[in-house]
């Protein structure tokens, strides 16, 4: 190997809003990055190539496959998990609808869905059962049979729109 | 699994990956969105990859109207793409391409150069740049040159770039009046690879129509087209039939893949008819 590549890389980021400088093996992806070294766990990895959607973060404000992105690639971005989320109250009423509606079982799926769910509702509209379903078919849910997942989406959807309006 | 990585470099511009690539000595690959890189290394299909990380290159992002082409950058990303008014405008197949390519957390990553360069061929890219007559543009150490999609897919995962080179941009022509673009697939769900999938393109000149998940690479199907511009769309569907070479797999056929290629143009026959009133 020369010197020009590197195996371990320095980045500086920011995560859930706090600032985040660290040396990562070059091959590390960010999931790994995110749970092992700042011991964010709510994100999984699961498959770790790119299909089941249990990965799925927020990364300079789009939804992406934590798996599928190398932490060395994250230096200089704006990286939201399920927990910083949850912190600032941005996805609290779709937990709640969540809860309401039994769109989770063993819930590992969940952080991922809330997080692409999101991106679909921060859009603004009130989007279809099929907008939802086509939204979320990168997420594997074993549990639900989604129908409980997309009630809770659009519940919130329609909620947000209310409360838009008034 | 986890990647097992060589080394990595974040290339500053198009001649620093460049010189990053020399320095590999053959170990190098480009990084870009990474949505099938970053998979195949966590899967261990590809390993002690000296990764040139070119994701940062801003020069190389974004849509241009260049006369009557449109060029696109190769970290245009698929999401990017979608929503570009100009690309729904003048090459509105692309648009259509994105919303079939995988889901929406992925096409906020993938590239369009990436998806080009990686050359799968059950991908819409690969086939929609052979259906626009699109020409791909890359540099290498010494020069640029600019490669007809006709002759850039080679074979599976295999294109006309050599390992020293890098794929920097593509221009599409520009539809002209009354021109339509059509894309029709089968998948078995929302964003998985196409069984099969087709593209037509009508222009003054006559009808272009490619193919893709039929073989190895995504093929141009001269022979349906000639039928076609004759006005014999049975002709045309026997042609298709006997210009591809599908595999038989656990998705489907190759007698179940031929008779969907038929079922497709059909389908994109009527929405072209459809189309003209």
């Amino acid at each position: 190997m020369t010197e020009m590549f590197r195996d371990r890389v320095d980045v500086s980021l920011t995560v859930n809003g706090e600032p985040v400088e660290a040396r990562v093996p070059a091959g590390q992806h960010v999931i790994d990055f995110l749970r092992l070294e700042l011991g964010l766990t709510g994100a999984h990895a699961s498959c770790e190539h790119g299909v089941c959607g249990a990965c799925t973060i927020r990364v300079d404000g789009d939804a992406v496959r934590g798996c599928l992105m190398l932490a060395a690639q994250a230096d200089g971005a704006e990286v939201w998990t399920v927990e910083g989320l949850t912190d600032i109250g941005e996805i609290s009423d779709l937990q709640e609808a969540f809860v309401a509606r039994n769109a989770l079982q063993c819930g590992f799926c969940t952080p991922g869905m809330l997080v692409a769910a999101e991106e679909l509702l921060s859009k603004g509209e009130v989007p279809s059962r099929a907008d939802i379903r086509e939204h979320l078919s990168g997420n594997y849910c074993r549990c639900t049979g989604y129908e409980a997942i997309i009630d809770a989406v659009e519940t919130v959807a329609l909620g947000r729109a209310r409360k838009g309006k008034a | 699994m986890k990647a097992s990585v060589a080394g990595y470099a974040r290339a500053e511009n198009v001649r620093h990956a460049l010189e990053l690539l020399a320095e590999s000595a053959g170990h190098g690959r480009i990084l870009a969105g990474g949505q099938s890189l970053v998979a195949a290394m966590n899967m261990r299909l590809s390993v002690g990859d000296l990764l040139v990380d070119i994701s940062r290159i801003g020069d190389l992002s974004g849509v241009t109207v260049e006369g009557d082409a449109l060029r696109i950058g190769a970290l245009t990303r698929h999401a990017q793409l979608g929503s570009d008014p100009e690309v729904r405008v003048h090459v509105p197949l692309l648009t259509t391409a994105v919303a079939h390519i995988a889901h929406a957390a992925i096409r906020n990553r993938g590239t369009i150069g990436g998806a080009l360069a990686h050359a799968d061929p059950a991908a819409e890219f690969p086939a929609c740049a052979l259906a626009l007559g699109t020409t791909i543009h890359v540099e290498g150490p010494d020069a640029a040159r600019s490669i007809a999609a006709e002759d850039f897919f080679e074979d599976i995962f295999t294109t006309a770039l050599t390992e020293d080179e890098i794929l920097t941009s593509i221009t599409v022509p520009v539809a002209e009046p009354g021109e339509v673009q059509i894309l029709e697939e089968v998948a078995r769900r929302a964003g998985d690879y196409a069984l099969v999938g087709l593209c037509l393109v009508r222009r003054a000149t006559g009808h272009r129509i490619a193919l893709f998940s039929v073989g190895p690479k995504p093929i141009l199907a001269t022979g349906a087209m000639q039928a076609l511009d004759a006005g014999d769309l049975e002709a045309a569907v026997a042609s298709l039939a006997a210009e591809m070479d599908p595999p038989s797999d656990t998705q489907a056929s190759a007698a179940y893949r031929r008779h969907l290629a038929g079922v497709l143009l059909r389908r994109a026959v009527v929405r072209l008819e459809g189309s003209t009133v």
